[in-house]
């Protein structure tokens, strides 16, 4: 270990151990970060789930981007997997189908970033039990 | 993805280690280990529930997990996204999982800045308290502040001491700084020795650096370059990780000569101390470190004018300490918005006893007894009612029903008869029988006295004999006057905190709960029924079948009677111990 001989050295070593917390960070207040659900069943697996998670935490990493990607379970649409589910804060979420990597960083450039919407846009046809008043 | 596990000593007392170890292995095993990783961290709080797994960003929180269940936990939710239902907090209310540590009664009410870092960092791993803004205000006030400009940011935040007093901090330091002399000592008072109370080890075992962050800022107040944590010796893990903290400072150049490059020089060193209840009290415990009996002496002078070896000497306790950087981060108008008007920020409180959430919680200070013991701490066990909580352990008095809705604050608990402490909360419920709760507290201050003074000594004993004849069914009514006597004798000529709030438990318990008192000693019996002498023990003929199990049962044979034929209990012979009553299968025991 080298020592810390300033104050700007103590804050630019902050800056460079920071991103290792962000994970933990964005735990504290997922409500106001945009959320992205990749759907992790057998099937999304089996269609390349997993590289396109890892491509969506690479890209929000690189940028500092508000965002935090989870898993989720089976949603439904085996035809189109695999899928993802985004929820920007005060809007209805909105699920993508056919994603590969590629899509994945449009999700994340289009969508997330300018608020375009794009192709391969699954309606969302369903309710959930927490809706329900 | 990380999966943060809980290494705290309740925790770790089940297994966690060995969860550590198996989560590791499993991912290693499915090729994740690149995806998740397994971070070590301090005490999440919610101990009756451990070992705890946290899954952030997710925020699933799982509890009592048990070495076994890892390969399910990464098969499920790392590799597919699952969570694990039957290990997810189930509310005991709707009796539904809850998915995440954000939708749980126990966290929504809390607001944490002494335990901040406490199950979010690797304690062992400085860079993930530096990566979380550590030793940035201690940089800034190096480089940026006076040592008067920092105190009075101190003042100005209004916090006040967490061990049990509630001096101004701020203040205290003012007059260390004031003080001059060639070398000065700053303390931390990590002797913690409330019965039920775990704040300080939490701190020190979950976020060490915070707490040498604050002594290294406090040297530089009042201008000393010496720290000493005072820790007991019982407290093996969070020795070991404030030693592991303080190599790794030394090693970033944070402590020892010029910090920072500032010129400031300051370093820590512990000393063990030998578990005396008595040397949580500053004058003590500068006794015990200086080598000598922990006894405590006349104030004044104190500390701030000479301690440790004759020298000026600031102690603050650990929660207090752990407060600190988070003020000069966030701001002293931060810090002063939360509380309430003389008592600011927030206090840790330990739950214990006959609560559903035993653990470890922050609130804001202010906050209800009702809110914490029923909405955080998730009501009484069992369904019971209850009865009372004793906040400020054995020199702390008991709180009841009509305090629920009092704002808790140093100033509030005072006038209810109790006192914050270090912030130990035992929660009592019906089948708790007072007089036996204030004898207990006192068998504790009759072990702990240090014996110095008269008044403590003596009359401390002299308080328990006449608890013990009252649990015993021999007390008359003219004891529960000469205890309040006494008590009021102790209090006002006790030498240290120790004897002068040692009878609070009596004074409370009497003035709430004269009843029961009266019980004891009038009727001869504890309503609570917990008074194994005031207990009569019969047999309902008319119910007794004569099976004979409570002959076998009895231990001393104080049972007779012909098979088939009702029994009877020998009162003279009983011992009492209820052996009969467990056994009976047709409710033919009847106890008064």
């Amino acid at each position: 270990m080298n020592k810390i001989k300033s104050l700007d050295d103590l804050r630019k070593m902050k800056q460079n151990l920071e991103n290792g917390m962000n994970i933990r960070e964005k735990s504290n207040s997922p409500e106001s970060l945009v959320q992205i659900r990749v759907a992790m069943a057998t099937c999304g697996i089996a269609s390349g789930a997993r590289a396109v998670m890892n491509t969506l935490i690479e890209r929000i990493e690189k940028d500092k981007i508000p965002a935090v990607v989870t898993q989720g379970g089976c949603m439904g649409y085996c035809y189109a997997e695999p899928t993802v589910e985004v929820k920007v804060p005060g809007k209805d979420p909105v699920v993508f189908g056919y994603v590969d990597s590629k899509v994945a960083v449009d999700i994340i450039e289009k969508y997330v970033l300018q608020g375009e919407l794009l192709e391969g846009i699954i309606p969302v046809n369903y309710q959930t039990i927490n809706d329900k008043k | 993805m990380h999966m943060l596990v809980c290494g705290g000593t309740g925790c770790r007392a089940s297994e966690s280690e060995k969860i550590t170890e198996n989560l590791n292995a499993e991912l290693k095993k499915l090729g994740l280990e690149n995806e998740a990783q397994v971070v070590v961290t301090g005490c999440f709080g919610f101990c009756e529930k451990g070992p705890i797994v946290k899954i952030v960003p997710d925020n699933t929180f799982y509890t009592q997990v048990k070495p076994e269940d890892c390969a399910e936990i990464v098969s499920e939710h790392i590799l597919k996204g699952r969570k694990v239902s039957r290990l997810l907090y189930e509310d005991p209310e709707t009796q539904k999982h809850v998915e995440d540590s954000k939708h749980m009664g126990f966290y929504q009410k809390q607001i944490r800045i002494a335990l901040r870092n406490c199950g979010f960092i690797d304690p062992e791993n400085i860079d993930e308290y530096i990566a979380r803004d550590g030793y940035a205000a201690l940089g800034n006030i190096l480089t940026e502040m006076s040592p008067q400009q920092a105190i009075d940011i101190m003042k100005k935040s209004g916090l006040r001491g967490r061990g049990g007093g509630g001096f101004p901090t701020g203040l205290k330091w003012e007059i260390a700084s004031s003080n001059k002399a060639d070398q000065k000592y700053v303390v931390c008072n990590a002797d913690e020795g409330d019965p039920g109370a775990f704040m300080d080890r939490s701190i020190l075992e979950g976020d060490p650096h915070s707490v040498i962050e604050a002594m290294a800022i406090c040297g530089y107040c009042i201008g000393a370059n010496k720290g000493i944590v005072y820790i007991r010796a019982e407290y093996p893990l969070a020795i070991k990780r404030l030693k592991i903290a303080a190599r790794q400072a030394r090693a970033y150049g944070l402590l020892g000569e010029d910090v920072l490059g500032t010129g400031f020089s300051f370093d820590i060193e512990l000393r063990y101390g030998a578990g005396a209840f008595v040397c949580g009290e500053e004058t003590a415990l500068i006794k015990s470190m200086e080598g000598l009996r922990g006894e405590p002496t006349v104030k004044p002078p104190f500390p701030a004018e000479k301690g440790y070896l004759g020298k000026p000497t600031n102690v603050n306790n650990v929660e207090t300490y752990a407060n600190v950087p988070a003020i000069f981060l966030k701001g002293p108008e931060w810090f002063a918005s939360i509380g309430t008007e003389k008592s600011k920020g927030t206090k840790v409180f330990a739950l214990a006893g006959k609560i559903n959430n035993v653990g470890l919680i922050e609130v804001p200070m202010g906050i209800t007894l009702r809110e914490v013991i029923f909405e955080i701490g998730g009501g009484i066990k069992d369904g019971k009612k209850f009865k009372a909580v004793q906040t400020g352990g054995p020199s702390g008095g008991c709180l009841t029903e009509k305090h629920l809705d009092t704002p808790i604050d140093f100033d509030n608990l005072i006038a209810a008869g109790s006192m914050m402490g270090s912030g130990g909360m035992i929660v009592m419920d019906e089948d708790d029988c007072m007089v036996s709760v204030a004898k207990f507290y006192l068998e504790f201050t009759v072990e702990e006295s240090c014996g110095k003074c008269a008044p403590c000594r003596i009359g401390n004993k002299r308080l328990h004999e006449i608890l013990e004849k009252i649990c015993n069914g021999k007390g008359t009514e003219a004891d529960i006057e000469y205890l309040k006597n006494l008590s009021k004798v102790i209090k006002d000529t006790a030498l240290c905190g120790l004897g002068q709030t040692s009878p609070n438990p009596v004074l409370s318990t009497i003035e709430h709960f004269l009843d029961e008192y009266k019980a004891h000693v009038t009727e001869r019996i504890c309503p609570a029924g917990q008074c194994k002498a005031l207990k009569l023990y019969t047999i309902i003929p008319e119910k007794c079948t004569g099976c004979t199990a409570c002959t076998r049962a009895c231990p001393v044979g104080a049972i007779s009677g012909e098979k088939r034929q009702p029994h009877i209990i020998d009162v003279d012979k009983c011992i009492r111990c209820g052996a009969c009553y467990d056994k009976c299968k047709f409710t033919a025991i009847h106890v008064q």
